[in-house]
């Protein structure tokens, strides 16, 4: 069982905000699927390399070239509070 | 026109016989006409349409055009598109204009004649395209339905003939099962195959763009149009682009099918598995060796896709903060302006599968989950290497039922996961998989899902238009 105070915890960590309502049915369907995927902890894996990528592919390179980029002034151009070139938010508390 | 396949419109667009302005103008008229019936589309798209259909026409006149140019498409609203409103479904993403486009759109052609760009469930996530922030797409088949997900307004924009063809993505299952629910062509094709840039990123390690079709054929035509390495995408393959209508039509004598024994279980109707079986024996008089094969872990497919995929979302979503790009929400500090504009952006899909997937990350929870599920994967992938082994295709149903109604499964997660049971296996391997219409159930479309080894979409290609020659369905319009 997911307690509350674990829902509420999660929720923090992933800086999302719930309401008490959501935070009671999150966890009752957390709760139900957590129980439906439980059972892939019945198998035995000891041993059994994880796989993080379906091609097996490492490090992949490409030639440090300078090409076109975005201006900074493009990029801020979708931002919702652009100040003196920089992506500006409320005081870091 | 409007009866034509893509491939086919291409032709004449290239013989001169139909112009292309003149196919954005029969797509455009299509869509006022069904629009307010399917809500297949967020953002209609008619001017651009028919202003880079004519910039089509110029360039043939002028020298000349790809194959598959100038027949107009529909785009997944998760693909980036430069200066035009790009939503992923999703409120967060309200006013967002790209400034770039994806590479597949990119590769297509310079004038990509399209449509609109095509509703679906939130950042992907879901099997009904009820988890829009805009509302649900309906199914051309009948209109109290779901297309299916995410990929639902794309697959009811083709069924419906609103533009000859469209993009989808796919991550476990989000291109087949709206085809096969909505009676079209779904492809998956090989993890890596089509560069992901520009794709608003789900499931980083899963993701695929594929082509969503009236036939095969044209689901290779589109393949060839979007296919390629990309440097700017560090995961696409770069391995050549083989020609993938050159054997189309080479059949499926001596090729060995292998039918998946765990996929076609009572999980799946029995209406299902019965068209299924159709195909199959169809292919086997048309010369195919036919046998069954076993993927054990397919049984916890599921599960370890329902652990990976809400892990890789909860990373990739993190970028939607309020900072650079979309929604914010006020607050006096800044952590508390990231839990206003997530809370007030986010539908409940979205956040489900953020809590769960930040669950599965968090210590304490990260070897039982995360690792056991990766573990699964290896595994997985090690059943396909056997099975394809022994066979060169792999034959299952795409997904355990026909189209559903509306509301019958959105307040039941579990429910609607099970729709990705058939489809999950080749999203965890990264093999290349097809759904195409096999016949009727309950007078609506079932898909049959063909697999196979990496790269091998050529072969692939090939088996699924012997599906589809044997099964006897043909693409017609609807409503």
């Amino acid at each position: 069982m997911i307690s509350e105070e674990q829902v509420r915890h999660v929720a923090n960590l992933a800086r999302l905000g719930l309401t008490d309502e959501e935070v009671t049915r999150m966890g009752g369907q957390l709760d139900a699927i957590l129980d439906s995927i439980e059972k892939i902890r019945e198998l035995d894996l000891d041993g059994v390399p994880p796989t993080a990528n379906p091609l097996d592919m490492t490090n992949v390179l490409r030639p440090d070239e300078p090409r076109e980029e975005l201006t900074s002034e493009r990029a801020l151009s979708t931002a919702p509070d652009p100040v003196d070139g920089m992506f500006a938010v409320p005081r870091i508390d | 026109m409007l009866d034509l396949t893509a491939a086919a419109l291409a032709q004449k667009i290239r013989e001169g016989e139909v112009s292309s302005h003149e196919a954005a103008e029969a797509a455009n008229h299509r869509v006022e006409e069904v629009e307010d019936r399917i809500h297949a589309l967020l953002t209609p798209t008619p001017e651009i349409a028919l202003e880079r259909a004519g910039r089509v026409d110029e360039r043939l006149r002028n020298g000349g055009i790809k194959p598959w140019e100038g027949v107009p498409l529909v785009v997944k609203d998760v693909l980036s598109t430069k200066g035009i409103r790009t939503t992923c479904g999703s409120k967060i993403l309200d006013d967002f204009t790209p400034l770039y486009d994806a590479s597949a759109l990119v590769n297509f052609g310079e004038d990509l004649v399209m449509v609109g760009k095509a509703n679906m469930d939130e950042f992907a996530m879901g099997s009904s395209t009820e988890n829009s922030a805009y509302g649900p797409t309906r199914n051309p088949w009948d209109l109290g339905r779901v297309p299916g997900g995410s990929s639902g307004g794309s697959a009811a924009a083709v069924a419906a003939g609103e533009g000859w063809w469209a993009l989808g993505t796919d991550t476990g299952g989000s291109v087949r099962q709206p085809a096969a629910l909505c009676g079209i062509v779904g492809l998956k094709p090989t993890y890596g195959r089509v560069s992901r840039y520009g794709l608003i990123a789900f499931g980083s390690s899963l993701d695929c763009i594929g082509p969503m079709t009236r036939d095969v054929r044209d689901s290779a035509l589109l393949l060839q149009a979007i296919a390629g390495h990309d440097p700017l995408d560090s995961t696409s393959a770069n391995a050549e682009v083989p020609d993938y209508l050159a054997d189309l039509e080479g059949g499926v004598s001596g090729l060995k099918v292998g039918v998946v024994k765990e996929l076609m279980d009572e999980r799946i109707d029995a209406g299902v598995r019965g068209v299924v079986e159709n195909v199959v024996g169809g292919l086997e008089e048309a010369g195919a060796e036919v046998g069954e094969v076993s993927l054990p872990h397919a049984y916890y497919a599921l599960e370890a896709y329902y652990i990976i995929a809400p892990a890789e979302i909860s990373s990739n979503l993190s970028r939607f903060d309020g900072v650079r790009f979309g929604l914010r929400e006020t607050a006096d500090g800044v952590h508390e302006m990231y839990r206003r504009t997530r809370e007030r952006g986010f539908g409940d899909e979205a956040k489900r599968r953020i809590m769960l997937g930040t669950y599965a990350l968090s210590s304490g929870y990260y070897d039982a989950y995360y690792s056991q599920a990766q573990k699964v994967r290896t595994r997985m992938i090690r059943d396909f290497r056997d099975a394809l082994s022994r066979y060169d295709v792999l034959i299952s149903p795409t997904a355990p039922s026909v189209a559903f109604e509306i509301g019958a499964k959105s307040d039941d997660p579990l429910a609607m996961y099970l729709q990705d049971i058939c489809a999950v296996p080749a999203s965890l391997a990264g093999i290349p998989a097809i759904s195409v219409p096999g016949g009727l159930s309950e007078g609506l479309p079932v898909g049959v899902q063909l697999m196979s080894d990496h790269f091998t979409e050529p072969m692939l290609l090939r088996a699924a238009r012997a599906a589809e020659e044997v099964s006897g369905f043909a693409f017609s319009q609807r409503p």
